[in-house]
């Protein structure tokens, strides 16, 4: 089974090709139920290679094919081959499974839309490349589905792109990401010119991995770095997150698919990819664990004040993520990829629901102009509920032992940065009870007429069930999805089935047992702190509550400001300058005055021609005199 | 045969030839002079066989037998006759004044031009080494008057060089002398006059 | 028996320079052709010496074309003299600079 495991993109890419041909003549709903068939194929193929490598003993799980070279160049070849692991098939398992249920999603959300096809096209694809980025075996390939989730993303943010903010927005993701994937590829450089290789375990000398001892430590931490710095574009962390807001501007299912399940991930596995380069520098991880604890924080505090029903969940999005860049930074790999999972599951049931929200209320995304919506859209309220629920915290819940685990970990490694995560685990708490209220809760704002003169909605309507269905499975999965990785199961766990992966570099926090119970008490208690705060702030009627949401939070602590005043205003007067003077003056005053000196010189020359033929007659003697003088001096002096 | 030669130009010059360069040069000069100053073209012109018969005589003086002959027949006796026709034909055997010149600097420029050309060949002659000892190319001169063993003389042995060693150029020269000719007609023919209209219609009545 | 051959050939070189500035000097398109028919006669002197000088024949073989050059270009010389008298009427060579840039 496993030599079927290239099915698994192979299908996602068959859908794509075949929706280019022919999506526009099937239409609405054809073209969605093709791309959704290609990529529940996929999670099929995924299910079934899992059951293979399951079958497998455990230190014999790792199947790396290589199917053809794509190039060679000097010394650097470059194979298409990949690499099936427990780690790329835990990947392949969530997205494509998500990405199946967010297909099925946007069968009824994008209904009607003039581009139903072409939506579905890009998903296929985006599918395509991240399988391709996770399965990939060496670097230069993860760089290939690295780069096509950027564009796909760019495509889907801009998918409205008759709206200006839309085009933005996606322009601005694109260019962020490109920033991080300059980095991705000063590393490859740095790491193939050390190794001679850029296959993570295959290929000569034992790929990378085999040849650690080539890179010294300030090799390692600046190959870490540069790697790190891809992973904060593409997963939105300091001093590359604030893309990911904007890209709320695409349709619910393209926020909950790219940016909440699956691409702003990719950064955290590609870290955990190379966990064998992570354990080689301590300076490393150490900045990476801080910056992913300040992203938390900083994403949280702003969440609290978001008006936007999706911006509160893109920057929790980021918050998230911060988590699990945190855990990775200090050395808990698994519990990074648990929390991603565990994420996967309850983001995108956040995002999608509040998508069916937004699709009942007649595209309403502003929290202001909603309320008490559990009378109205009783699924929807439901598994939002679950949703809140996990990801405040609260037992059993998938986010509570994820959470607990990252908290476990770093606890054990850097004090402060617990303190920092623990906080702001009691703000991921606060925004999203206060997300709740505000939607689900107190009583109707959405049939009075809007601060700003808007008319009055009429009635919500529920989803149809293509799109409660992909809810409720969500739901179960956020639900049970903490037994995963329960702290004291090892043998079924995500540890033990992803330990070959992170032998020799897996931290064991080593905290006994009294420890760890009195951690997952702080835990509960910072969540229902949280949880109770926001009751008690938001609950009545009134919402116009400016002291709890400050100017500064709401401007996103005027990151974009900052960045527009550092660098895009000089750049823009830069250019100006460039333009103005240097292209029109310099440039081509320098061309022109090659011209004009050419016509100077032909004026001024001309006025050698005379007309009269004793003056030519003149200056053949002048030549006759200078030839004969030459030769006199070749005489006498040889 | 070399060696003989080099001999002969080496030995101490008879009196004779002395007195014939002497007498010719002065000729030359005088005509060339002529030919410059002259402020008549007619003057100018018979100035000008003067010099081509100085330069006829050392011909002779120099062992060129058949090509003083022949500067007295084409040069002389056709190119300076050609001139004077042509003179006399366009009218201008005026006196031209030959002492202002309009163009500035002209004067003084082509004198001291011409000097160190002069001055500068002058020197090379008295100081270089001309005889450079290489291979003749195509054969001694023979037919020196003392000379038994080859009584053609040099006219024949030109003749021979003539058609065999430069049969193209002499080819090519007899054409070049046919394609002179055509542009000379060309030139010099007065464009067709086309006939007054009313003189053919005059004609054709006559005729019908 | 003849002088050294650097008399002629310093002989052919005044006469050359005296062609050269009649050539520079005089106005009338005649003379100025006379010059030039002096010019060639000095070049043809110093062949005929550097023939008797090198024991070569083929200084005399020159010469002989540059005889038959010099009159097929006479020939030409005057033809476009006197076409252009016929339009300008004049001989003077500083009357015919329509050339001029």
């Amino acid at each position: 089974m496993l030599h079927y495991a290239y099915l698994m993109p192979v299908l996602a890419l068959a859908g794509f090709l075949v929706l280019v041909a022919t999506g526009r003549r099937l239409g609405d709903p054809l073209a969605g139920w093709l791309g959704t068939t290609a990529v529940a194929g996929s999670f099929v193929v995924a299910c079934l290679v899992l059951n293979c490598l399951l079958q497998s003993s455990s230190s014999n799980r790792t199947y790396v094919h290589n199917y053809f070279t794509w190039f060679h160049s000097g010394g650097l070849t470059v194979p298409i081959g990949i690499q099936v692991d427990p780690l790329s098939v835990t990947m392949c398992m969530f997205i494509t499974g998500v990405s199946a249920l967010i297909h099925l999603y946007s069968i009824g959300y994008m209904k009607g839309d003039r581009d139903y096809s072409k939506f579905f096209i890009y998903l296929n694809l985006f599918v395509f490349s991240m399988l391709v980025l996770v399965l990939a075996d060496n670097l230069l390939l993860t760089f290939v589905g690295w780069e096509g989730v950027g564009v796909c993303s760019y495509w889907l943010i801009a998918f409205w792109f008759h709206r200006d903010s839309a085009a933005s927005a996606g322009k601005k993701a694109f260019i962020y990401n490109r920033i991080g994937d300059a980095g991705f590829l000063l590393a490859i450089f740095l790491i193939f010119e050390r190794t001679g290789t850029i296959q993570y375990e295959s290929g000569p000398g034992g790929g990378i991995f085999g040849q650690l001892h080539h890179l010294g430590g300030g090799t390692a931490t600046a190959a870490v770095l540069l790697l790190f710095l891809a992973a904060t574009g593409k997963s939105a962390q300091i001093p590359l997150f604030n893309w990911l807001p904007d890209a709320m501007e695409g349709p619910t299912p393209v926020s909950a698919l790219i940016h909440a399940a699956t691409m702003v991930t990719a950064g955290v596995y590609l870290l955990c990819r190379v966990n064998h380069l992570l354990v080689l520098t301590h300076s490393g991880m150490l900045v990476i664990a801080s910056v992913g604890g300040v992203t938390a924080f900083v994403a949280a505090t702003i969440a609290c004040a978001q008006q936007d029903i999706k911006k509160v969940l893109a920057f929790s999005t980021v918050s998230q993520i911060g988590y699990m860049v945190l855990a990775v930074g200090s050395g808990a790999y698994v519990a990074a990829i648990f929390l991603m999972v565990a994420h996967a599951f309850f983001k995108g049931l956040l995002f999608l629901a509040a998508g069916s929200v937004i699709h009942g209320l007649d595209d309403e995304q502003d929290l202001k102009r909603m309320g008490a919506l559990r009378r109205t859209m009783k699924w929807t309220a439901a598994t939002f509920t679950v949703g809140w629920l996990a990801i405040a915290g609260i037992p059993p819940l998938a986010g509570f032992w994820a959470k607990g685990d990252v908290l476990d970990n770093v606890y054990a490694h850097y004090k402060v940065l617990w303190a920092l995560g623990l906080l702001t685990a009691v703000l991921t708490a606060y925004y999203m009870s206060r997300l709740q209220i505000l939607a689900f809760g107190d009583d109707p704002r959405w049939d009075k007429v809007g601060p700003g003169g808007e008319p009055a909605h009429h009635a919500p309507h529920e989803s149809p069930w293509v799109m409660r269905l992909p809810l409720v499975i969500l739901a179960v999965a956020a639900f049970l999805g903490g037994a995963l990785n329960l702290p004291w199961a090892h043998r079924v766990s995500l540890d033990s089935w992803l330990a070959p992966i992170f032998a020799g570099s897996l931290y064991h926090d080593g905290l006994q047992r009294s420890a760890q119970w009195a951690l997952a008490l702080t835990d509960v208690a910072a969540a229902l702190i949280g949880v109770i705060l926001a009751v008690a702030l938001w609950r009545g009627s009134r919402v116009d509550k400016p002291a709890l949401e400050p100017q500064f939070l709401q401007r996103v602590w005027y990151w974009d400001d900052a960045y527009d005043t550092v660098l895009g205003r000089p750049s823009r007067r830069l250019a100006t300058f460039l333009a103005w003077v240097i292209d029109a003056r310099v440039i081509d005053g320098a061309v022109n005055g090659t011209a004009q000196l050419v016509k100077a010189t032909g004026t001024a020359t001309r006025k050698l021609q005379t007309g009269y033929a004793r003056h030519y007659a003149l200056g053949i003697a002048l030549g006759m005199a200078l030839i004969i003088v030459f030769m006199l001096t070749r005489t006498w002096w040889g | 045969m070399l060696h003989v030669t080099l001999a002969l130009v080496a030995t101490r010059p008879a009196w004779p030839d002395i007195l014939v360069f002497a007498a010719s040069a002065s000729v030359i000069l005088i005509g060339s002079v002529g030919v410059v100053t002259a402020r008549n073209p007619v003057h100018a012109a018979l100035s000008l066989v003067m010099t081509l018969f100085g330069v006829a005589v050392l011909f002779i003086e120099q062992e060129a037998d058949f090509l003083a002959a022949v500067q007295i027949i084409v040069y002389a006796g056709a190119i300076v006759v050609l001139f004077l026709f042509v003179i006399m034909f366009l009218g201008v055997d005026r006196h031209e004044d030959v002492t202002t010149e309009p163009l500035a600097g002209q004067r003084p420029l082509a004198f001291v031009l011409s000097a160190v050309t002069a001055a500068g060949v002058i020197a090379m002659a008295a100081t270089a080494h001309w005889v450079t000892g290489a291979p003749q190319v195509v054969g001694p001169i023979q037919g020196h008057i003392t000379d038994a063993a080859s009584p053609a003389g040099e006219t024949a042995q030109l003749g021979k060089q003539l058609f065999t060693t430069y049969l193209f150029a002499f080819e090519a020269t007899a054409a070049l002398l046919v394609i002179a000719v055509v542009g000379a007609v060309v030139l010099a023919r007065r464009p067709p006059v086309p006939e007054h209209p009313d003189d053919e219609r005059a004609e054709s009545e006559l005729s019908s | 028996m003849s002088l050294s051959g650097a008399w002629y050939l310093g002989l052919a070189a005044v006469v050359f320079t005296i062609g050269a500035i009649g050539l520079m000097v005089r106005r009338n398109v005649l003379v100025m052709f006379m010059c030039i028919e002096l010019m060639l006669n000095a070049a043809n002197l110093t062949f005929v010496t550097f023939a008797r000088m090198l024991g070569d024949i083929g200084g005399q073989a020159i010469v002989f074309f540059v005889l038959v050059v010099a009159a097929a270009e006479v020939v030409v010389g005057l033809g476009i003299v006197v076409t252009n008298f016929r339009r300008r009427s004049t001989t003077v060579a500083d009357d015919l600079n329509s050339l001029k840039g």
